[in-house]
């Protein structure tokens, strides 16, 4: 009895920071509509920065606590509402989801970066002080973290029902510019919630870490308990997330000690939190579509048919030159470059075209190579079924969210992949704990390829062969209805559409497009492993793909090669933060991504350089008699290569600009 | 002449590349009403968004008692006593009659003070204090719109379409406030669909159709010249 007590206690304890960091949540949600991905990682940040000055400084613990919550959390909240979430309310649900998601990326780069792996400790508060209870202990900093939410509670509803600035808060969610004419101003309102809600993280974050330990990872994925507790509360309800959290702080006390510990039940205790979010989710009564509304979309241009056979072609020469003079380990790593491209060209379907998140590519791709690497079947047949199978996931985790759009989709997504890494690919009778497995190269009809140059070079074939795939789709009657469906769910549904079966299996084509680049990249590797589709990466590959173009296939190809050159390359990573940094607050302007104003370069190189080229290339022959039209015709086609080859130049990308896509619609 | 309240010179505005006011000159003298009448789409609710802040001009000036208001921001413009009632339900949806009011006070009013106005005038909004405003009648609604203007005692006060989806016994007892506040000294700038009604409350009348005002004058001389335009023609 005095055991249940203990871990009582200990559910409560951790249930309360878990409300704490959640409402700050809530209450960024509630006022900005933006969900804030990064906000277990801003508490992450701030976790760190507490050891800096309290352990590293030495300064003394309060003014630690009082700089980092009452200062630097509150400058970071500033500069988030100032300059990177203005306006991202009313985006794209892509758009807003992945802004965040690169602020996620941006704290762990900032913490990797400053904080090198070292042992580092925090101290709970007090750590001498303890009460007893009965047969039991409770800390003082139980006691004080328990304290602490329930001021956190009371403080959020005075300011939020007693004040006229929590008044204001409220009102801006529903008419902005109605609370201008009032003489309120939704900016500071907006700021000034940015502002507690990243103190709110912080403070969930330093009361926890003296429990989960100083670690980027884990602290930054406590946030899933707080995504779970905002869920229950429909990400309004303050009451609510308090409850969720305190019972998911329960539960996850309880889970380790009172479940079987064998099989597939005793991973359960892993993935309490996701588990939670997950049922919270798909519990949840039917999410409103906003009637009426069109979202501005402007879609990316669609290149005929020539030019993206050209470009196609292209792309195919430059990896066989490459794979001919490339080390193995290079070779490799364009062969991870190409199994990333094509689960971005999932996300191009699914994303791009469908509108929807999905943030459990990677576990699709997972679930590919372990089916290739259990099937055994080294061909055509085996690459098939690894990506059926991957289908049949994708529509399974589909059908019991049929009626969620957006954000929560999104989330539930997140949830499942968590389920999957940590319960599924683990189990013995998947890649085993911290295992892997080994996979035999693909052979095709009979002839098989063992060279990696070989292996790498079909890689980009498939590559291309699904972006054409695609393309013709989003040229056809399918296309048609994808956007449609897109830029104006309601309008659809009134049309008679049925939006939700259609929706499985747009989940299950894309998912078995990330399940076909798993198979490629086990038999790439010869060897897989749970560890390398854990569901955290399937964050920065939605965010390099959104940044870099997720409605169109030169995006995909872009990403993917971003995506490995952010894993591999140390040296380009500053660079490449730039990039996303310069991309992500661009996609506020262009939802379309780096992409759209590479083909917007290419134009304006095609109407600037074409004349002047034009004019250069004739003063030649000037003196030739023969009709100028002849001529012109050779010199336009010469200076329409020498365009092209400028704006090809390192980018193997697969799509020119061309007929825009609403004359293609 | 003592400085008008309202200015307004040779303004120009467009949606994009669609011009819809195309050199609007309006004055309004301290202390007067003048109701704003026209067609539907004729650019009224534009002049609005444009005198209240929430919209730029393409060209073209307006001056609030004589200050010249070029780039002012909306929530300043309401702080120095402009108060703008918009198309449609101004009042938040999902806060309570009492929220509502309290938010009014951002224009310079004492919260006590706003709700003490506004329940002397609309008893009504008393015994719904605790009622989100979404889930009253229109009329009600409007009372509430209404309450702000009572009692933040603007120095302006623009009125779009107060009328919009309402009976006309309760669209005349609207204009009984609009009357009350008008005779406490505010001037008023008020565009209604129902011109006879807008048109007893006024001491001027313009008439705006096509993105320009096509005639100004007293409200007998407008009704009996411009019936033709305002009581339906164009709409
Ligand atoms: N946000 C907008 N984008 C594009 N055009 C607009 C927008 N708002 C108004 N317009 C156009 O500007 C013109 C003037 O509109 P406005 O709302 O000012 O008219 P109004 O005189 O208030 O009409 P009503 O009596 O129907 O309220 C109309 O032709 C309208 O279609
Ligand atoms: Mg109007």
């Amino acid at each position: 009895m005095s055991s249940f007590l203990a871990y009582t206690i200990f559910g409560l304890f951790s249930g309360a920071a878990y409300a704490i960091a959640a409402s700050g949540l809530v209450l960024t949600y509630t006022t900005t509509r933006v969900f804030n991905i990064a906000h277990g990682a801003f508490g992450m940040v701030l976790s760190y920065l507490f050891w800096d000055f309290s352990v590293k400084q030495g300064l003394p613990i309060w003014l630690s606590l009082v700089l980092v919550l009452f200062v630097v959390a509150p400058a970071i909240g500033w500069f988030i509402a100032r300059f990177v979430a203005k306006g991202l309310g009313e985006a794209p649900v892509s758009v807003s989801l992945v802004v965040t998601v690169g602020l996620l990326v941006g704290c762990i780069g900032f913490a990797t970066q400053v904080y090198k792996p070292e042992a580092r400790t925090v101290l709970p508060f007090f750590p001498e002080t303890s009460f007893s209870l009965g047969e039991t202990n409770i800390t003082a900093h139980q006691v004080i973290t328990i304290l602490a939410s329930i001021a956190v509670a009371v403080g959020l509803y005075l300011l939020l029902n007693r004040t006229r600035i929590g008044t204001a808060m409220r009102a801006s969610v529903d008419n902005p510019e109605l609370l201008k004419l009032f003489g309120g101003k939704p900016e500071a309102v907006a700021t000034l919630s940015w502002m507690i809600g990243i103190s709110l993280a912080g403070l969930g974050g330093i009361l926890l870490v003296s429990t989960v330990g100083l670690d980027t990872y884990s602290l930054t994925l406590l946030v899933i308990n707080a995504y779970a507790a905002a869920m229950l509360g429909r990400l309004k309800s303050l009451p609510l997330t308090f409850l969720g959290a305190m019972g998911l702080g329960l539960l996850s006390s309880y889970a380790p000690v009172y479940l079987p510990q064998e099989g597939l039940i005793g991973s359960v205790d892993n993935v309490v939190p996701a588990l939670f979010l997950f049922i919270v989710i798909v519990a949840m009564p039917q999410a409103q579509l906003r009637i009426g509304q069109v979202k501005g979309i402007v879609s990316a241009p669609l290149p005929s048919l020539p030019k993206a056979l050209g470009w196609g072609a292209a792309l195919l020469v430059f990896v066989a030159l490459l794979s001919g003079t490339a080390s193995e380990a290079n070779l490799l790593l364009v062969g991870t470059a190409a199994t990333y491209a094509i689960v971005m060209l999932s996300l191009v379907l699914l994303t791009g075209y469908g509108g929807h998140v999905s943030l459990a590519q990677f576990t699709f791709a997972g679930v590919g190579a372990l089916t290739y690497a259990k099937l055994d079947e080294p061909n055509l047949y085996g690459l098939l079924v690894s990506a059926l199978v991957a289908a049949g996931v994708g529509a399974l985790v589909a059908l019991p969210v049929l009626r969620l759009t957006g954000l929560y989709l999104a989330l539930s997504t997140l949830a499942f992949a968590a389920i999957m890494d940590k319960m599924l690919f683990q189990a013995d009778f998947a890649f085993g704990f911290n295992g892997t497995l080994p996979a035999e190269r693909l052979s095709i009809l009979g002839m098989s390829i063992t060279s990696t140059s070989g292996y790498v070079f079909v890689m980009a074939a498939f590559f291309v062969l699904m972006a054409f795939a695609l393309l013709l789709v989003r040229r056809g009657v399918i296309g048609r209805m994808l956007i449609a469906m897109r830029d104006s769910p309601a309008a659809c549904g009134t049309l008679g559409l049925d939006m939700r079966w259609f929706r499985v299996g747009l989940f299950a084509a894309s998912a078995g497009m990330a399940g076909l680049a798993g198979g490629l990249y086990a038999g790439l590797r010869q060897s897989v492993g749970a560890a390398e589709f854990q569901f955290f990466n399937s964050l920065p590959l939605l965010l390099l793909a959104v940044v870099l173009g997720v409605t169109s296939v030169t995006g995909a190809a872009l990403g993917g090669t971003g995506l490995m050159l952010l894993y591999n390359y140390p040296d380009a990573q500053g660079l490449l933060f730039i990039l996303i940094a310069v991309g992500a607050v661009l996609l506020g302007r262009n939802p379309n991504g780096l992409a759209i104003y590479l083909f917007r370069l290419g134009n304006w190189l095609q109407g600037r350089l074409g004349p002047v080229l034009l004019s250069r290339l004739p003063a030649l022959p000037a003196d030739d008699e023969r009709p100028a039209s002849r001529n012109d015709d050779s010199v336009v086609e010469e200076d329409e290569t020498t365009v092209t080859s400028t704006v090809v130049a390192g980018r193997p990308a697969g799509e020119p600009r061309e007929v825009p896509a609403h004359v293609a619609r | 002449m003592s400085i008008p309240i309202l200015e307004v010179v040779d303004l120009h505005a467009s949606y994009g590349r669609i011009e819809v006011l195309r050199g609007v000159d309006l004055t309004i003298p301290k202390g007067a009403v003048m109701a704003l009448l026209g067609p539907n789409g004729g650019g009224k609710s534009t002049l609005t968004k444009i005198i209240s802040g929430q919209k730029a001009p393409t060209s073209g000036h307006v001056h609030l008692a004589g200050v010249n208001l070029r780039d002012a921001a909306p929530e300043d413009l309401a702080r120095v006593g402009l108060c703008t009632v918009p198309e449609g339900r101004s009042v938040f949806p999902n806060l309570t009659v009492e929220e509502n009011l309290t938010l009014m006070s951002y224009a310079g009013v004492p919260a006590e003070a706003v709700l003490e106005t506004a329940f002397a005038y609309f008893p009504r909004l008393l015994e719904r204090r605790k009622q989100l405003a979404g889930t009253m009648s229109g009329g009600e609604q409007q009372m509430l719109a209404m309450s702000r203007a009572l009692a933040s005692d603007p120095a302006l006060l623009l009125l779009d379409e107060l009328s919009m989806g309402l009976a006309p016994l309760i669209v005349d007892e609207l204009y009984e406030t609009v009357a009350q506040i008008a005779q406490s000294g505010v001037s008023i700038l008020c565009i209604e669909q129902f011109a006879r009604t807008a048109l007893r409350v006024s001491d001027y009348a313009a008439v705006m159709t096509g993105g320009r005002i096509v005639a100004t004058g007293e409200p007998e001389e407008i009704m009996a010249t411009m019936s033709d335009v305002i009581l339906g023609g164009a709409a």
